[in-house]
């Protein structure tokens, strides 16, 4: 009763032509296949605009519900957690636009990567002449950037004629939240990974996984920002990796971070994507060696 | 001899939306099925044959009651299959080669288990249906298995048994020996025949494999454009069709193409060659001939594809 | 097989399985699916569990910075959300993967349930069931008792009655919401999403009180797309709040009615969906 596997097999292969993994040397092909990556995960989306619409759709409805949540709980708290109303307002539809681009609920990717480890269908990966990682990340990135322009311009620009948003005017601000965005897509990636990595340990990683994206769910903010947490908790969850997913590039945008202290957002960010990368390589080395071991 | 299948002038037409500019699509009729009428008696085992996309699958969809005809009668076993969709669900089993209706995640007998609640079946019945099932397919190892951890061969069997528990009048089989090794495949086949000799069950079965046929099948339907383009028997359309077998025989040494009485070469290829024989007649004096004559190592017999019989149909002469 | 060779007479056949045996049938197979997976199963019942009860949980970081909102007390909140999250939760738990049924047409899995003597909606409705989804009626339920302590509010009998009554109508009402959304995906195979917007999206609005949204979504989701009364109206009336719009106090009874209009009209719907897909095979 399930055909999950097929279509899993379809997708990898899709947008990936055999030109993808042709002999590769050199920086300039090295820059080439993990474009190609990016550019199939990219397209693969393209495939499903009914899908896209409807998720539009679905993020625009959810956007004005928990637009006049936000400004009734606003009207009693003017300042909370130092937005006034048009900057809470503003973090919702963020929130919307960026909901699918750094992949907030998990899955994704991940899913995929998860049923090849089950099938044993990695070990043909391992053998790739390209490395694990860098493959999904690209992918991942050209699925992001097919997101944000899909399902993520829709909801803002929606949120932008319907409720007074402090969006910022001038260029460079706007260029600052693209890079704070890209940065959350790389630590989003880097968090889902090292979750789809735990299945080569975990027969079944549906429910790590499942775990992981919830406490992803509370902790990048999604459902209250960060800022408006109380106490403790409000630093704690500032503190952790999923702050980087939506409260940060959401911060940027508003110019709530300029000079060193748009840096120090930035450097945050950086460090939590290498530390999690990181541990990312040394999850896939250990996985190689027990492919080696076990024969997959 | 009753006839359990009845067509009459059956269509099938579907509106398709085709894409004629970037944006703009236009509403297109397709007809799947244009007509066609047969009858199948009970006890017959029929093949049913065509290229892809040629109305096999709509006309066996409509048959089992999945889809509604748009014009022309249709009975089986006395019933209209989609007005009367879960009587004749009752009456009928279904095999999709290429999609188990087994459950992934469950020991294979618990799939069985729900056939038997779900198609109200007499316990006994069910006892006995099973073992009989068990014993021919050979399933007893399997059923503590759970059906992910099958192999496709061994799925095929169970799924096949699955199709039969509830004493189906008619059974449907859509491609039932695809991707199956040669044994698997001779085992499904040796069960269809001693199924259809004890039981009289009728099968009509869609193939890609002619051996299926000519194993199984003394009357064979072909299919091409939504119409029937030959019914009769697998020799009249080897005769219709012309078709030819191959026979690869690989020789000690690169030599000149072989000479052999009925058959020419078609291909050649460092020592091996390729033979080309009418598919009706016997392989053996070739065989027998080029052995003496010729240095041979190896040699192997391939049956002609669907596609190609059918094309060949239709350069020689129509039959009506 | 033995001995019924040649039988002309077919066997008696017994009439097909409803659709609640159906259901159970095929429920109980999917439990046992998901039981051969035991430490996955018992991690996604916690997680269930939890990530409906964020939705609690925001609420609850919302009243830790104010006191009222809409107007509304944190108890009073909390009522509608634990009306509003039982009647989904339990909505959910019988037939949240009806909208999987998308995915189905497209792959053609579904020409396996039509040939089954059994209703193709049970088969469907009863897809994925899992005991993990209880996670979020449970949930609900914790919130809702919690609520009618805290509550304080006059109590009469006809009271009491309507709770029972809009958590009944309110599930119906939302099963009705399920169905018409698969129904709907007989054309839009990938529409899924859409769905969502009205069942995730319908419950999380009416977990907050109607005063917090503009009159004319409370006008939308009463007159044209009846969520209301899943919990609005009769929640409104046991807390003696008066409704946004000028609408009869009687409307806090006509839940059940509302839900079997709904029910009607969705399995009309599906009807129609299922003749489509059987004449155009999609």
């Amino acid at each position: 009763m399930s055909s999950r596997g097929n279509s899993v097999a379809k997708g990898w292969r899709a947008g990936l032509g055999s030109r993808a993994l042709v002999s590769m040397t050199g920086e300039g092909a090295f820059v080439r296949l993990y474009g190609v990556v990016a550019a199939g995960g990219f397209r693969r989306y393209t495939t499903y605009r009914v899908a896209t619409a409807a998720g539009v759709f679905t993020n625009t409805v959810f956007g004005v519900i928990v637009a006049y949540t936000y400004i009734a709980l606003w009207d009693q708290r003017p300042n909370l957690g130092g937005y006034d109303q048009s900057q809470a307002l503003t973090y919702v539809w963020v929130s919307q636009a960026l909901l699918m681009t750094v992949n907030m609920f998990g899955g994704g990717f991940a899913d995929e990567l998860v049923e090849r480890i089950r099938t044993g269908d990695i070990a043909i990966d391992l053998y790739r002449p390209a490395d694990l990682q860098l493959w999904w990340l690209s992918a991942d990135l050209g699925r992001a950037l097919f997101h944000f322009l899909g399902r993520g311009a829709v909801p803002l620009a929606f949120g932008a004629l319907f409720f007074d948003l402090a969006l910022p005017t001038t260029p460079g601000t706007w260029l600052a939240f693209l890079l704070a965005v890209l940065l959350g897509v790389v630590v989003s990636f880097a968090l889902r990974f090292l979750v789809a990595l735990s299945a080569f340990w975990l027969l079944d990683g549906a429910g790590v996984s499942s775990l992981v994206s919830i406490a992803g769910l509370f902790f990048s903010g999604m459902l209250l920002p960060l800022n408006a947490f109380p106490g403790l908790l409000g630093e704690v969850a500032r503190a952790l990796p999923w702050s980087c997913l939506l409260q940060i590039p959401a911060d940027v945008l508003m110019g709530h971070h300029h000079g060193t202290g748009l840096l120090g957002a930035y450097g945050f960010q950086l460090g939590w994507a290498a530390l999690l990368l990181g541990a990312g390589r040394v999850l896939q080395s250990a996985a190689v060696r027990r492919v080696v071991v076990q024969g997959g | 001899m009753t006839d359990l299948v009845e067509l009459d002038g059956v269509e099938k037409v579907f509106d398709v939306r085709r894409k004629t500019g970037r944006w703009r699509r236009e509403k297109q009729q397709v007809r799947a099925v244009d007509g066609i009428s047969f009858r199948v008696p009970r006890g017959e085992m029929v093949g049913y044959i065509g290229p892809n996309g040629a109305g096999k699958s709509t006309t066996i969809k409509m048959l089992t009651g999945i889809l509604t005809p748009s014009a022309g009668r249709l009975r089986v076993a006395g019933l209209d299959p989609s007005r009367e969709r879960t009587r004749m669900a009752q009456r009928i089993g279904v095999v999709f080669g290429q999609r188990t209706t087994l459950w992934w995640d469950l020991p294979l007998y618990d799939s069985y288990r729900l056939a038997h609640r779900m198609y109200r079946i007499p316990d006994a019945r069910f006892r006995e249906n099973l073992d009989r099932c068990v014993e021919l397919l050979d399933l007893a190892s399997l059923l503590d298995v759970p059906v992910r951890q099958l192999s496709l061969g061994q799925r095929m069997r169970g799924d096949i048994a699955a199709a039969l528990l509830h004493d189906p009048d008619v059974l449907y089989l859509d491609e039932p020996t695809i991707g199956l090794d040669v044994i698997s495949k001779a085992k499904v086949r040796q069960f269809l025949r001693d199924l259809n000799a004890e039981r009289a069950t009728t099968i009509l079965l869609t193939t890609h494999d002619l051996t299926d046929i000519e194993q199984l099948c003394r009357r064979v339907m072909v299919i091409d454009h939504g119409r029937l383009m030959y019914d009769g028997a697998l020799t009249g359309l080897h005769e219709a069709g012309e078709s030819e077998r191959t026979l690869v025989v690989d020789l000690e040494r690169e030599l000149p193409p072989v000479r052999a009485e009925g058959a020419r070469v078609v291909k050649v290829e460092g020592p091996r060659q390729w033979l080309a024989f009418p598919a009706s007649a016997s392989a053996a004096p070739l065989v027998a001939h080029i052995a003496a004559e010729y240095p041979l190592v190896d040699l192997s017999v391939r049956e002609p594809d669907i596609e190609a019989v059918i094309a060949r149909m239709y350069e020689g002469p129509r039959v009506h | 097989m033995p001995g019924a060779a040649g039988a002309a007479g077919a066997p008696e056949r017994l009439p097909a399985p409803g659709m609640w045996a159906t259901y159970r049938m095929i429920a109980g197979m999917w439990i046992r699916s998901t039981l051969a997976y035991r430490a996955s199963f018992a991690m996604m019942l916690v997680g269930n569990f939890l990530v409906t009860a964020f939705d609690f949980v925001v609420i609850a970081l919302m009243f830790s910075q104010v006191r009222s909102l809409g107007g509304y007390s944190f108890a009073e909140v909390a009522f509608l959300y634990g009306t509003s999250t039982t009647a989904f939760g339990l909505a959910n738990a019988l037939l949240g993967s009806i909208d999987k049924l998308g995915a189905r047409v497209r792959d053609g899995t579904l020409d396996t349930l039509l040939v089954r003597p059994a209703p193709v909606l049970a088969q469907v409705a009863a897809d994925r069931f899992g005991l993990q989804r209880l996670g979020r009626l449970l949930q609900g339920l914790l919130v809702l008792g919690g609520s009618l302590l805290a509550l304080d509010v006059h109590w009469t009998v006809l009271k009491a009655l309507l709770v029972p009554m809009m958590l009944l109508s309110g599930t119906a009402i939302f099963c009705a919401v399920f169905v018409a959304g698969a129904a709907f995906q007989f054309w839009a195979q990938d529409a899924a999403e859409v769905q969502s917007a009205f069942t995730y999206g319908g419950q999380t609005l009416l977990q907050y009180p109607p005063t917090v949204f503009a009159k004319d979504m409370v006008r939308g989701v009463t007159y044209v797309f009846p969520l209301a009364f899943v919990n609005w109206l009769p929640a409104l009336y046991v807390l003696g709040r008066p409704y946004p719009l000028a609408l009869p106090a009687w409307f806090a009874f006509t839940p059940p009615l509302v839900a079997a209009l709904c029910l009607i009209l969705a399995g009309q719907a599906w009807r129609v969906g299922v003749r489509s897909y059987r004449s155009t095979g999609s």
